[in-house]
């Protein structure tokens, strides 16, 4: 049984004078992991915002998704005077609430046990990019859109990021994601290739 | 803008539980208020503002007592303005840029009680600490110990009202370059009515009057900014977040 | 009602409105402009205290008027913009800003050279003046606004909040410019209440505020035009419509 979580139909996006992508036409169902791909300046981000309700940009055509979603972009709201914790704690995004110890284990399922404690603005870029992506193994929403969220990673950190995709997709949720690498998802990742709907 | 996305609930069950709101806007309050004293600048530099401007009054006038007891409302009330502007220049400048504001817009609850916490957090940061210290500014410039009192109760509600008010300046200011000097221009005559009910409450205190008036016109205006001010913040943050 | 304001809501409908009454609008206002000049100037009798300095009033007084009313016109477009999302009602905003300004900026000028031979200084801190003086900065802060953003379709949306508050706002600042002049009232300045006015100063001031209304309707609408030519310069209606 899956359930559509998010249809895209017939979207344009305008940017200014310049359309960026036109008739964009895709569904999400529960279980499936999707991949935006094309050049920078396609219009990856411009979409996967308009998705999120963030949109920046002229939007026409009709979105319609499911509440229960989590979106995480390039600015990942993490405070650097915070702890890792705290940061995960508050999270503005009100999602889940989480406890301590459940942030903790989030934490250490992205192998950041030890670090708890830490301020952000200590850690490394990728190590800040696995805080934010700890969000990930918290009570979080059906649909994740997520902005370039192997950026910085390293080898680890990809693997980890791609076995909790498959088993948010296993558990009935779906993913949407941008990127410029090919993931390593096999059979399970659907490409949606915006090359296509270049405007121009 | 013509955005015809329609955020249309579908029937897919929340896996989530509900958000408990006062939970929510406690953490976020705690949130607000870890990350004011990690960075006691914050705190500490309108209090070191407040008194240099203090100071820069006796030298400008003269250390006449007299003349400087019968200026003293007036100044502190005029000094206290000027560093609620900076913190309010400050306010949503973090939050915009980390992402945070756009998380907050898609927490579940509205947007106007949603910021409420980094308002309150902000009000106990500068304004109370502002309010409280202001009898020791005011002793420099003659101040009768006497009216301070009048002097707390009037900033403690004056600098929330201030805020409140210039926050939905900051509001609207907080996605433009160098929004600083427009943030002035955009509220500080909104700020009229409250220096001059502060003044007067202070100018009664000090001549044997009777600040009540004054003091009660300030709580109404604490009521009204209260009730109007969240939505109007959370209708110029929708602007600036382009939503 | 629903059609009235669809119609009001449509630029092709409204600019031609602007066309039709425009032409007969512009040479009634300047006729009365002039007439109700040479009457106040040169026919009202001359004030037994102040002479013949305070026929300036028959600019001052109605440019103070109506510029608080075009707040009023200007924030209630605003309100039309956000609710209906009406995007002519941002640009009526946008075409009120500017001339509510102009006119403030008259009223404040104008008291100033009415106040020199009649307290005997530019510039005296009586509440209506410092009301003006507030009213004149919340109409720049609106314009500033406007200018600041990069994106004109938010920058319409900020101003309409801004002039919204603005209005709330209103009321309480001149409330309270009066409470804090009727305190500190210096006793060099006496004004002559306007309630004490004589009817045959007072038509020609009545007339003069009439006109001045008129005067900023018949601007609102040729800056209104001017921008839809703008913003509309490549709409097949437009195009038509100037190639007649």
């Amino acid at each position: 049984m899956s359930e559509t979580l998010l249809s895209v139909s017939d979207v344009s996006i305008n940017k200014g004078l310049r359309q960026l992508l036109r008739g964009v036409d895709f569904t999400v169902k529960s279980g499936e992991i999707w991949q935006l791909r094309g050049g920078n300046g396609v219009g990856k981000t411009s979409l996967l915002r308009a998705m999120a309700g963030l949109a920046r940009v002229e939007v026409f055509g009709a979105i319609n998704r499911c509440e229960d979603m989590l979106y995480s972009g390039h600015a990942t709201a993490l405070k650097g005077a915070l702890s890792a914790r705290d940061n995960l704690l508050s999270h503005p995004s009100g999602m889940g609430m989480p406890t301590s110890a459940e942030v903790d284990e989030a934490l250490g399922r992205v192998k950041l046990q030890g670090y708890e404690e830490a301020k952000a603005g200590r850690l490394s870029a990728g190590q800040k990019r696995r805080v934010a992506l700890a969000r990930l193994f918290l009570p979080s929403g059906r649909l994740w859109l997520l902005d370039e969220p192997f950026t910085a990673l390293d080898v680890l950190g990809v693997k980890i990021l791609e076995e909790r995709f498959i088993e948010h997709a296993d558990a009935g949720g779906a993913v949407v994601f941008t990127s410029h690498q090919p993931a390593d998802l096999g059979d399970r990742l659907n490409l949606l290739n915006l090359e296509q709907f270049s405007g121009e | 803008m013509a955005n015809e996305s329609s955020r249309q609930a579908s029937n897919v069950s929340s896996g989530l539980p509900e958000l408990n709101l006062s939970q929510f806007l406690w953490v976020q309050t705690r949130r607000h208020l870890g990350l004011l004293i990690a960075s006691p600048g914050e705190i500490v530099n309108p209090l070191l503002f407040f008194l240099l401007v203090v100071i820069l009054f006796p030298l400008g006038l003269g250390p006449d007592p007299e003349q400087l007891s019968l200026l003293a409302p007036g100044i502190l009330w005029v000094v206290a303005l000027l560093a609620n502007l900076m913190i309010c220049m400050r306010l949503f400048v973090d939050d915009f840029e980390d992402g945070s504001l756009e998380q907050l817009a898609m927490a579940p609850l509205p947007l106007a009680v949603a910021v409420v916490p980094q308002l309150l957090a902000s009000w106990l940061a500068s304004g109370v600490i502002l309010s409280l210290v202001s009898p020791l500014f005011g002793l420099m410039l003659g101040f009768p110990l006497a009216a301070a009192p009048t002097l707390v109760a009037s900033l403690l509600m004056g600098t929330l009202i201030m805020l409140l008010v210039g926050a939905i300046g900051a509001a609207l200011t907080v996605g433009i370059q160098r929004g600083g000097i427009l943030l002035a221009l955009l509220i500080l005559p909104l700020y009229v009515p409250i220096l001059i009910a502060g003044t007067r409450a202070l100018e009664e205190a000090t001549s044997q009057g009777d600040p009540m008036v004054a003091l009660a016109l300030l709580g109404a205006g604490v009521t009204g900014g209260l009730v109007l001010a969240p939505v109007a913040i959370a209708a110029g943050l929708r602007v600036s977040l382009e939503l | 009602m629903w059609r009235i304001i669809h119609q009001f809501g449509s630029p092709p409908w409204v600019y031609r409105f602007c066309d039709r009454v425009i032409p007969w609008l512009l040479p009634l206002t300047m006729l009365a402009l002039v007439v109700g000049s040479v009457w106040g100037l040169l026919y009202a009798p001359t004030d037994y205290k102040q002479g013949d300095s305070y026929r300036i009033i028959y600019i001052h007084v109605p440019t103070a008027v109506v510029s608080l009313a075009g707040y009023y016109v200007m924030a209630f477009a605003g309100l039309v913009s956000l609710v209906w999302r009406i995007k002519l009602a941002d640009t009526a905003m946008r075409a009120a800003a500017p001339i509510g300004a102009a006119f403030t900026a008259v009223a404040l000028i104008t008291g100033a050279i009415w106040g020199k031979p009649t307290w005997g200084a530019w510039w005296v801190w009586d509440a209506r003046v410092t009301s003006m003086l507030i009213l004149f900065f919340l109409y720049v802060g609106v314009i500033a606004l406007f200018q600041a953003y990069e994106n004109k379709a938010v920058a319409a949306r900020a101003c309409a909040i801004l002039s919204l508050v603005g209005t709330v706002n209103i009321p309480i600042i001149y409330k309270s410019v009066d409470w804090w002049y009727s305190l500190h009232q210096p006793a060099s300045i006496k004004f002559t209440g306007e309630s004490a006015i004589d009817a045959s100063m007072l038509y020609p001031l009545l007339g003069m505020i009439v006109t001045f209304y008129a005067l900023f309707a018949l601007l609102m609408m040729l800056n209104l035009r001017q921008m839809l030519t703008e913003e509309h310069a490549r709409s097949s209606w437009l195009v038509k419509r100037l190639a007649h």
